[in-house]
């Protein structure tokens, strides 16, 4: 099976300082795949390059057989290249549905003619708009999606996080930190969410939280000082020494 | 070729007074980020003191120069305290507002007090007149002009170099955070820096009503020539800032000599060229002094 | 059962969204009682269609402004060549008005088209820098080019053409102002519509959060190259509905002041209003008019004093007192912020 996602020799650098050492990551249709390692590995600067945030030093990134290291963010993401984001990034005066529709009319574009883009009110969107709603209503946000976002709880707005990606309709969807901040008792309904996203879309997964890694993960990629430790099954990478060492060690600091 | 000499000089002359203007803007928008549209305010403060300290209280050029440096340092004090300080946090908008206002006050105020005309003063007698220098006949106002603007210059480099104060202003343009973190506290050292430059700024006022002209429109009509140098010479940036400030008064006094129709015109494409050129200054992205 | 004869009952959700897009009563008001000006004041009528050209320019400031977020202090660089283009497009003959506008929108628009990658590309200091630089630029240009211009006189030789080819400019500004209520009018509903539409919405993503629109796929850049440049294209047309109505232009439309004045107007009236630009205009230049009448360095003090005191202290008093009263005008409460 050719994959969805994949980097070849992925290489980044900051003057001498290797950030990024020849990262080969694959990802099939429907991967369930997660990305650890202690703090400064590397991953977000892992996934700035893979959603075009920041340019690679050399190498090369494949989104469902082309080439995209040298697109635009934007063009990524209409491509099927979804991200959620560490740190919420929301649109505090927006409400989730108008956030959620915005996303859908702009993937849809192509489809809209100029008139309806620029000139027909929005709420001529009706099928926009009713798909946003069905899907805030998956993500238990319905009771909520004529608020504005700023009003929403935390647990809520972490759910919208979700909702813009999938909103894109991603053929990937890179998770970066879902549960960042969600209190235990809170941290349910997010993992239902998590549980119940679409079969097809690769997931990249990056997670502090080894539970949630383990119970999701199909397959496990440890990323140390920028480069690939071991990748391997859960079952695998728990059994593995050099990653109790890296954990181990990181606890003696 | 010796006309050639003779325009450099004159250039040179004026790109000093320039600096000294300028050098304030310099620091103010490099440690606190504050754009400040008003700073030709407090060099127009500067000329208006001196046609006042010379006409009304007959007081002599030369005595007049720090009387005033230490009055617009005050005066600018007092504005810092009340006006600026509570926009450090603002958004560039506001402070652009801001300093728009100011601006507008200080040119009705002073067509208030002194007219909408270009205000005369008179330097005294041994600085008038021309010195010869292997051929050239070099103005000894401007000759004056050089010398100090070359010792302010020194002084303002030896100070930061050399003392705790300047070791302070240093770190703080360079990581105000960790300046802050270390216990500098750094709007004080920008208050004091302010109100240093603002005092610079209003000696190169009173020394340019010769060179530049003194009317209420001033802050306006040179307001592009300090921020083209500041942003050209890099925020933050002495040596920077200096050579921007003697680069352009070269230009643009050739301009105008060379090229006399295309009048300001020059500037602002020369403006507008340099920006995209040098996003972050001529001297480079560094913020170092 | 609905208007437009659809089947199916509307949702809950799209009622509010639906009650943001309608015009509101307060809208309705708001236009009748500009013609009712026309009635009600015949003898200012001159200053009527002024307040209503300001509010024109204002308006098309608050798109990059208030909606784009972009800052700009040359944005007068636009409704001068707007003046200057329907000016001498007369003087050559084509005295029709609303060519004339048509042509001025279409200059203004080019140079905004070229200039916005160039404003475009740095953070606020240097869109400040690169806007003030090109506003002076054109300026200059203006002052230089006498036999184009007629420099500091004002432009010779200016024909008045009759609206469509059928209705004269009077002495009272009878014409005039209905002429500038009516671009006015169809101007603000295209931008209304604009303002309401997918596009709208993907503007307001972006001023909200850049970084997630981004991430969304809108292509940020292209989007506000693009209502750059239609906002430049509406100054023009303000430009040029000033000289038509005027019968005169000079260089103080090119003036430094008159953009910082519209950031003003802009302000007082509230940004991402679409009525702010109006109410704003109204307001400054009524001000002006009473203040000016003492003398005119007077109200440039009074101006000052009044942009030192909204930064300093009104940021959410009289001028978020004003925001809020031209909210409750545009929208409906629901979905109101205040």
């Amino acid at each position: 099976m050719k994959p969805m996602l994949q980097t070849t020799d992925l290489c980044k650098s900051f003057g001498g300082l290797k950030v990024t050492q020849s990262v080969n990551l694959s990802l099939e249709a429907g991967a369930r795949h997660a990305l650890i390692g202690p703090n400064g590995a590397g991953k977000t600067t892992l996934i700035n390059q893979l959603t075009g945030v920041l340019r690679p030093s050399s190498g090369a990134i494949w989104l469902d057989g082309e080439d995209i290291t040298a697109l635009p963010p934007y063009k990524r993401a209409r491509r099927g290249l979804a991200r959620t984001f560490q740190i919420n990034s929301l649109f505090p005066h927006l409400t989730p549905l108008e956030a959620v529709t915005a996303v859908i009319c702009e993937r849809e574009q192509g489809n809209l003619s100029l008139l309806d883009r620029r000139f027909f009110k929005l709420t001529r969107r009706r099928k926009e708009i009713d798909e946003a709603h069905a899907l805030l209503e998956r993500l238990n946000l319905a009771d909520d999606c004529q608020r504005q976002t700023r009003e929403l709880a935390y647990g809520k707005q972490r759910l919208l996080e979700m909702a813009l990606a999938l909103a894109l309709r991603p053929k990937v969807l890179l998770l970066d930190e879902p549960a960042a901040g969600v209190p235990e008792g809170e941290s349910d309904e997010l993992l239902a969410v998590l549980a119940e996203l679409p079969q097809e879309i690769s997931i990249l997964l990056i997670e502090h939280d080894m539970s949630l890694v383990f119970r999701f993960a199909q397959r496990i990629t440890v990323l140390v000082s920028g480069a690939e430790l071991v990748s391997g099954t859960p079952a695998e990478i728990a059994g593995d020494p050099r990653v109790q060492e890296v954990y181990l060690g990181k606890h003696h600091d | 070729m010796l006309h050639f000499l003779g325009l450099l000089f004159d250039g040179l002359a004026y790109g000093t007074l320039l600096f000294l203007i300028s050098v304030g803007l310099s620091v103010t928008l490099g440690l606190m980020g504050f754009i400040n549209l008003a700073h030709g305010v407090f060099a127009m403060l500067g000329g208006y003191l001196l046609v006042l300290l010379m006409g009304r209280f007959g007081i002599g050029f030369l005595a007049a120069l720090p009387i005033i440096f230490v009055l617009v340092a005050l005066v600018s004090l007092v504005l810092e305290r009340t006006l600026y300080r509570p926009l450090y946090k603002s958004t560039h908008l506001d402070q652009v507002l801001l300093t728009v206002g100011i601006i507008f006050v200080a040119v009705a105020g002073a067509t208030y007090f002194w007219g909408p005309g270009q205000q005369p003063i008179n330097i005294p007698g041994w600085m008038n007149g021309q010195l010869a220098v292997g051929g050239l006949e070099l103005s000894r106002y401007r000759l004056f002009l050089m010398a100090l603007g070359a010792a302010i210059t020194l002084g303002l480099v030896f100070g930061l170099e050399r003392t705790r104060f300047g070791a302070k202003v240093r770190a703080s343009v360079e990581r105000p955070r960790t300046a802050e973190a270390m216990g500098i506290p750094v709007e004080r050292v920008f208050q004091i820096t302010f109100a240093l430059g603002s005092g610079l700024a209003g000696l190169g006022g009173a020394l340019g009503v010769e060179v530049l002209g003194l009317d209420p429109n001033f802050p306006l009509k040179y307001l592009v020539y300090f921020l083209l140098i500041v942003v050209v010479g890099g925020p933050g940036s002495i040596i920077g800032t200096l050579s921007a400030a003697l680069l352009l008064g070269v230009a643009d006094t050739a301009g105008k000599y060379y090229i006399p129709q295309t009048g300001a015109f020059l500037i602002y494409v020369m403006m507008i060229v340099l920006l995209l050129m040098f996003p972050h200054g001529l001297l480079g992205r560094r913020k170092s002094i | 059962m609905n208007a437009r004869g659809r089947t199916d009952p509307k949702p809950h959700y799209l009622l509010a969204l639906a009650a943001q897009e309608r015009w509101s009563r307060y809208e309705i008001a708001f236009w009748l009682a500009l013609i009712a000006v026309y009635f009600l004041f015949p003898d200012n009528l001159m200053l009527a269609a002024q307040i209503l050209i300001t509010g024109l320019f204002a308006v098309s400031l608050d798109l990059i402004l208030g909606y784009a977020g972009i800052v700009t202090l040359g944005h007068a660089a636009f409704f001068g060549l707007g003046a200057y283009t329907a000016g001498l497009l007369t003087t050559v003959g084509y005295t029709e008005p609303v060519l004339g506008l048509l042509a001025a929108g279409a200059v203004a628009g080019a140079f905004g088209y070229l200039t916005s990658f160039l404003v475009l590309r740095g953070r606020d200091m240097s869109r400040l820098m690169i806007t003030l630089g090109l506003g002076l630029l054109l300026h200059e240009l203006a002052n230089e080019a006498t036999n184009l211009t007629g420099g500091v006189d004002g432009l010779q030789g200016m024909v008045a053409g009759r609206v469509l080819g059928l209705f004269d400019f009077d002495l009272y500004g009878k014409t005039a102002y209905f002429y500038v209520l009516t671009v006015c009018f169809l101007i603000f509903a295209v931008v209304r519509a604009l303002m309401t539409a997918p596009y709208g919405l993907s503007l307001r993503s972006i001023r909200e959060n850049p970084q997630r629109a981004v991430a969304i796929g809108i292509p940020i850049r292209a989007r506000l190259t693009n209502i750059y440049t239609f906002a430049a294209v509406i100054a023009g047309i303000s430009g040029a509905l000033l000289t038509q109505t005027t019968q005169f232009v000079a260089l103080d439309v090119f003036s430094f002041e008159r953009s910082a004045d519209l950031l003003i107007i802009l302000l007082v009236g509230g940004t991402a209003t679409l009525y702010g630009g109006f109410i704003g205009a109204a307001v400054f230049l009524l001000a002006q008019n009473w203040l000016s009448t003492l003398n005119a360095q007077y109200w440039l003090f009074w101006l000052g004093i009044l942009l030192i005191v909204t930064t300093r202290y009104m940021r959410s008093g009289v001028l978020g007192g004003l925001k809020n009263l031209s909210h409750l005008a545009t929208r409906r409460r629901h979905g109101s912020r205040a």
